[in-house]
């Protein structure tokens, strides 16, 4: 175990995957020379040489398409996009093909492929780089959809998502890369943490918190802020993955809470909350003794203006006061 | 090519009865593009094609019932009733697909040869696609690509003039096809896709350049449609003199005529080769409408890959109240108004058989083909 940033971790997972499968193989724009964008695959290409660690040109289309076409062949693809900004352009082979492909020819082939992105705004990257889109993906059948929020989940579950043989995408966050946590190294034996099972960070009595992404650690520190200045003791979820998606933990949570909160960066119409709050009020309506409530990112462009970029995403604050307001007339 | 051309014939009739749903791209007069080009690959090579594939499908061996069967949506289609004409394939063949998204399978056909360069094989990729498919940005994102990587693949861009129904000059600045690729680093080499031996030796010299020299290269097949676009196509964009022309030169005549020149086959040889396809497509069809349709309870089947992380469908849905985790997905079985539903269609148009497709259904068909699809 030791401490290191969520980047390191997932170097880690490919380290590791990578000598323990030769069939794993790395392709992405600067992904080699450059030690990428985020410089997750730094040094990688020197351990491993150019056929595995591969840079590509600027083609996120044919980039993904390859990976799905390396992948239904015999190997078995980790594809880096530089930002999940750039994956609109490859949509076409993320939905059409990679996560089709499997059903449309009636379960002949697989498609091993592992698409990872960072996402998510704060850096005063403007309306075209600032995106959080794991609604976009979570819409897709045939697709699975995880959102790490700490170092160690990072890297079991990028471990977790190479040996799995469906189509992964995976959602990093440009805010999280310079986090620190514990993260098991290889002395720890084989660190992979299971898609489809959430994490409960916090355990509380009062109201249910489910963060999504970077939001796990904002609606962490909102229940320690809930706890110090209302008394309120908050149960606070990370889904980790959200296609498959652990409902049952979700949801035991709530019979207990009997209040819930979603908290995600991406916009209200059709997102994670959307979906979750609706599958809440079917399966516990009878628990519940508020309205499911949801803090979002605002319903606008990513402004790239320091001051109103702040306030198009949620904050604890926000956070605090939607379960404050779960919580009013009981 | 001449089972092929009966296969598609019937399948054309078929349609018209309501038989076979969707679209149909027939590529009646493309025969000797097709069968020119699967004849030049090894058995372990790669294929992969278009939305109009039933011909490649065959050509590589997949046995006509399964291709017939998949057209009719039923269990023992090639793909299982999941993909329709426009998404047959044969993993054990390695026909490779075909694919509904015009430009969509390049980028996958490069992949197909990475895997080769990874893996140490020498297996080769042809990929086929339209002339419309040579528009598209994964044709340039793909030449490079597989120049820059120098992959074992073989790029054939089918010219069959007309991009659905624009015609070559109108779609695309360079009509000299076999030029397109040479900015990317992809040598081009033109064949007559009319004749089919002149095919399968441009798309042999062309695959072992491929192999040996790790030297993609782009193949410009000259041929034409017979037929529309799809079934839906009313065929404006084009006069029948120009068809008439074209059909002068129809692959298989011409072939049959250079055999019978030749010495190889007499009159008689050729008349029972005939018989002899238009019997197995009988077969076919036969064999398709027997086949059942794929059960109500495999709806969700394959959509993931199941295992320790993916236990099943999760999801919630019509089939039962509680959350829908998918494990148990078949024995779970299906909720009665689902399963009303189900053998309604099932029952419909496909068993008893003759009922003319509704004129209203085809009329909206062409809308769909005018609005949204496009192709090569």
């Amino acid at each position: 175990m030791a401490v290191v940033r969520y980047r390191e971790a997932l170097n880690q997972a490919l380290r590791e995957e990578m000598t323990r499968d030769e069939r794993v193989f790395l392709m992405g724009e600067d992904i080699g020379v450059f030690n990428g964008a985020y410089k997750v695959t730094a040094g990688l290409l020197e351990e491993f040489g150019e056929a595995r660690v591969r840079d590509t040109p600027i083609s996120e289309n044919t980039i993904v398409g390859m990976g799905v076409g390396a992948a239904m062949t015999g190997t078995r693809p980790v594809v880096e996009l530089m930002t999940i900004n750039f994956s609109l352009l490859a949509m076409d082979q993320i939905v059409n093909h990679a996560a089709h492909i499997r059903y449309m020819f009636g379960g002949q082939v697989a498609v091993p492929l592992v698409v990872r992105m960072p996402q998510g705004a704060g850096h005063q990257l403007g309306p075209t780089h600032s995106h959080s889109f794991e609604a976009l993906y979570l819409h897709v059948p045939g697709l699975l959809v995880a959102v790490p929020s700490t170092p160690a989940d990072a890297k079991g579950l990028l471990k977790s998502a190479i040996r799995d043989d469906n189509p992964v995408i995976f959602i990093e966050h440009e805010y999280l890369y310079g986090q620190r946590g514990d993260v098991p190294d290889a002395d720890d034996g084989d660190h992979l943490v299971p898609f489809g099972r959430a994490a409960v960070r916090r355990e509380g009595e009062d109201a249910t918190i489910v963060g999504i992404s970077r939001m796990a650690l904002t609606a962490v520190r909102a229940a320690e802020a809930l706890a110090d200045q209302h008394d309120v003791s908050a149960e606070v979820i990370d889904p980790r993955t959200l296609r498959p998606l652990d409902l049952d933990t979700i949801l035991a949570s709530v019979r207990k809470t009997n209040r819930c909160v979603i908290v995600e960066e991406g916009w209200p119409h059709g997102g994670v909350g959307a979906n979750l709050a609706a599958l809440i009020q079917e399966q516990a309506f009878d628990w519940l003794d508020a309205p499911v409530g949801r803090v979002t990112g605002a319903d606008v462009p990513m402004p790239y203006s320091k001051p109103l970029e702040q306030i198009a995403f949620p904050h604890e604050p926000q956070v605090v006061d939607a379960v404050l307001a779960t919580l009013r007339d009981s | 090519m001449q089972l092929i051309r009966r296969f598609e014939e019937r399948a054309g009739e078929l349609y018209a009865k309501a038989k076979i749903g969707g679209f149909l791209h027939l590529a009646i007069g493309e025969e000797a593009t097709i069968v020119g080009a699967a004849r030049a690959l090894r058995d372990t090579d790669y294929l992969i094609s278009t939305y109009r594939s039933h011909g490649h499908a065959i050509a590589r061996g997949t046995p006509p019932e399964a291709v017939m069967a998949e057209l009719f949506g039923k269990q023992d289609g090639c793909s299982r009733g999941r993909g329709g004409s426009m998404h047959m394939f044969d993993l054990e063949r390695r026909f490779m697909g075909g694919y509904g998204i015009v430009g969509g399978n390049l980028p996958i056909a490069a992949g197909f040869g990475l895997s080769a360069e990874l893996l140490g094989t020498d297996d080769a990729t042809l990929c086929m696609f339209g002339d419309g498919a040579s528009n598209q940005g994964t044709f340039g994102e793909t030449m490079n690509l597989a120049a820059l990587w120098r992959l074992p693949v073989v790029f054939m861009v089918t010219n069959n003039q007309f991009g659905m129904g624009t015609a070559l000059a109108r779609h695309s600045a360079v009509t000299d096809l076999q030029r397109k690729g040479e900015s990317f680093g992809v040598p081009g080499v033109r064949c007559d896709g009319m004749d089919v031996a002149d095919t399968y030796r441009v798309v042999c010299d062309a695959l072992k350049r491929a192999r040996e020299e790790r030297q993609p290269l782009l193949v410009e097949a000259v041929t034409y449609r017979f037929r529309g676009h799809s079934m839906a196509d009313p065929e404006e964009y084009r006069t029948r003199e120009q068809v008439a022309e074209w059909r002068k030169r129809d692959p298989i005549a011409l072939w049959s005529r250079r055999l019978v020149e030749a010495g190889v086959l007499d009159e008689a040889a050729v008349e029972a080769l005939d018989r002899e396809a238009v019997a197995q497509v009988d077969e076919a069809v036969a064999f398709a409408d027997a086949s059942p349709f794929p059960a109500p309870e495999s709806l969700y089947d394959d959509v993931y890959v199941l295992g320790d992380q993916v236990r099943g469908w999760y999801s919630v849905d019509e089939r039962t109240p509680d959350v829908h985790r998918g494990e148990e997905e078949r024995e779970r079985g299906v909720h009665p108004s689902t399963r009303e539903e189900y053998d309604q269609h099932a029952a419909g148009p496909h068993e008893s058989g003759d009922a003319p497709r509704p004129a209203d259904e085809a009329q909206d068909a062409g809308e769909r083909a005018h609005d949204g699809e496009r192709g090569g």
